[in-house]
């Protein structure tokens, strides 16, 4: 049985060099819609507050789980949907 | 009921790696911005059914607060405030990693637990406060140049080894909390610290970093928190941030350490005095250069952002192509305020975007250019990037506007640039200066041309 710290830290590795491959491939023009993009899914946290916010204990880290998911939410929803306005815009030309 | 959910988490994994992947091209960028979200919901949705949640309320009235803010905002901003904009998410997301990594401090946690809740703190922290400061710089509530003080080295070196005893102290005594406060506010602390030295002239740089910080943060809390999502989505970004930073370095000749830690364009240097006069020309006069001319290019700075020219600009560039005139766009890398800010800003004009050449595709074009038309652009065309061994920009790659015939330069004054930089391109023979509103001049060339 492979111990979950190395399992996890596996996955970091693995997703580190697949996002360089992916993110150089991105070109020049397209990188602010890349950045808010990014910032919607940093947003992943959420997943992780969702947890905390849920336990039905009204303690400290259900407070901060709470706080989390509504920060972490703004990226979420702000940052997919500025992205989309952003890349709604770009249009070849016509022909 | 676990294993479906942590198989939820592969398939939306899955979907933003595929949402990034349609990110290469302009073409296909909007499906995989919906892919990703798709992936981002899925996320969610597995993570609602977790058996260990009993109560909603918080979530939704998180989710609601939080979606109502970020879709606001989403519609409300201007193209010209990106920068601010994901200035201040990238902080939301740190802070949101900080919360999550407080939150999962429990009792039994074991050493290496601790450390990662240590890192999502300590990542998440600084973040938050580093991208407030770049938000203040980049709207200007707060003063954008550079602050330096004697000492400063030796005060940030105390805070690092603050946090690192204090980490350690935590580390080994979780349940002392007076240790996890010390770690949070210096990390609140080190977060205003790193950036307050670097001038606003760097900001592309800064926010490209802290976005790569916001998804490390995450990551660190996927690892404090026991979820692969959290890990694989958060290093994506980490990877993205990152990569940005390098090409944003590159375009300015600098190395990171050098932006972070050299308080550039804080206003100690040596100007070489330029020689040659300064060429005004009327409107009129440009316009019958324009209309000769067969093949234009526009180099669009901050400036035109600032003017709000972007949309005369397209109206000209229009009535050029009417009038049988090539007209392309050559775009720095670090013009504008963000990675692509200009491009963003010529798309919402309209340009379409196989107009917009990068600087590599121009400068060899540049001989055959009649006439290049900067707009609100300095330091991006500065040719003694090149040639004057003295100026701080030396070496840095330019867009060589002065290897055209002519080159009008629009421009309100003779200030300089935003990083303040005297520009020997003014004084050149071949070129003309258009003073004036970058927004008024375009419109005066228009009614020219109607």
């Amino acid at each position: 049985m492979i111990p979950a710290e190395v399992f996890l830290t596996f996955i970091l590795m693995l997703s580190i060099f697949l996002g360089f491959e992916l993110i150089n491939k991105v070109p020049a023009t397209l990188h602010t819609p890349l950045m808010s993009g990014a910032n919607a899914i940093s947003g992943i946290t959420v997943v992780g507050a969702i947890s905390l916010a849920g336990t039905g204990e009204q303690d400290l880290a259900n407070w901060l789980g709470a706080g989390a998911v509504a920060l972490a939410s703004i990226n979420v929803v702000g940052g997919y949907l500025v992205t989309d306005r952003m890349l709604a815009m770009f249009k070849k030309k016509e022909g | 009921m676990d294993i479906l959910i942590q198989f939820a988490y592969v398939v939306s994994a899955a979907l933003f790696i595929y949402g990034l992947k349609q990110l290469g091209s302009p073409a296909t960028a909007r499906r995989g911005n919906t892919i990703s979200a798709v992936g981002m919901l899925v996320a969610v949705v597995a993570a609602l059914l977790d058996q260990g949640i009993v109560d909603f309320q918080w979530i939704v009235i998180g989710f609601v607060v939080g979606g109502a803010i970020g879709a606001a905002a989403a519609r409300l901003v201007q193209m010209t405030s990106m920068p601010e904009m994901v200035a201040l998410f990238n902080g939301f997301g740190g802070m949101a990693s900080l919360l999550v990594g407080w939150a999962a401090l429990n009792p039994d946690a074991v050493t290496f637990t601790l450390i990662t809740i240590i890192l999502s703190i300590l990542i998440g922290g600084v973040t938050f406060t580093g991208s407030l400061i770049a938000y203040g710089k980049l709207s200007e509530t707060i003063g954008s140049g550079a602050v330096l003080f004697r000492g400063q080295q030796v005060v940030n070196s105390l805070i690092v080894l603050g946090i690192l005893g204090a980490s350690a102290m935590f580390c080994m005594e979780p349940g002392d909390s007076q240790w996890l406060f010390l770690v949070i506010g210096l990390s609140l602390l080190f977060g205003i610290m790193v950036v307050i030295p670097i001038g606003g002239a760097d900001m592309p740089v800064v926010i490209s970093l802290l976005n790569s910080y916001s998804g490390l943060a995450a990551c660190a809390a996927g690892f404090a928190v026991d979820n692969n999502i959290l890990i694989v989505a958060g290093s994506l970004v980490g990877a993205s941030g990152i990569i940005l930073t390098q090409i944003m370095c590159k375009a300015m000749n600098r190395s990171l350490s050098n932006v972070l830690f050299s308080g550039f364009g804080s206003g100690k240097v040596e100007e070489a005095s330029v020689e040659g006069e300064i060429k005004p020309i009327s409107v009129e006069d440009a316009y019958y250069v324009l209309e000769a001319a067969s093949n234009v290019a526009i180099v669009p700075g901050y400036g035109m952002a600032v003017a709000q020219a972007q949309h005369v600009v397209k109206e000209l560039c229009e009535l050029l192509e009417q009038n049988g005139t090539e007209v392309n766009f050559g775009i720095h890398p670090v013009a504008g305020r963000m990675p692509g800010h200009m491009n963003v800003l010529l798309a919402e004009a309209d340009v379409p975007y196989d107009q917009l050449l990068e600087m590599d595709d121009i400068n060899p074009r540049m001989e055959n250019v009649d006439v290049a038309i900067v707009i609100g652009a300095n330091d991006v065309v500065n040719p003694a990037a090149r040639e004057s061994e003295s100026s701080p920009i030396y070496g840095m790659p330019v867009i060589n506007v002065d290897s055209a015939r002519t080159v009008f330069v629009l421009k309100r004054s003779m200030a300089s640039g935003f990083a303040g930089i005297e520009n020997p391109l003014f004084y050149k023979d071949n070129t003309r200066m258009l003073f004036g509103d970058a927004k008024e001049s375009i419109g005066g060339l228009i009614r020219e041309f109607s």
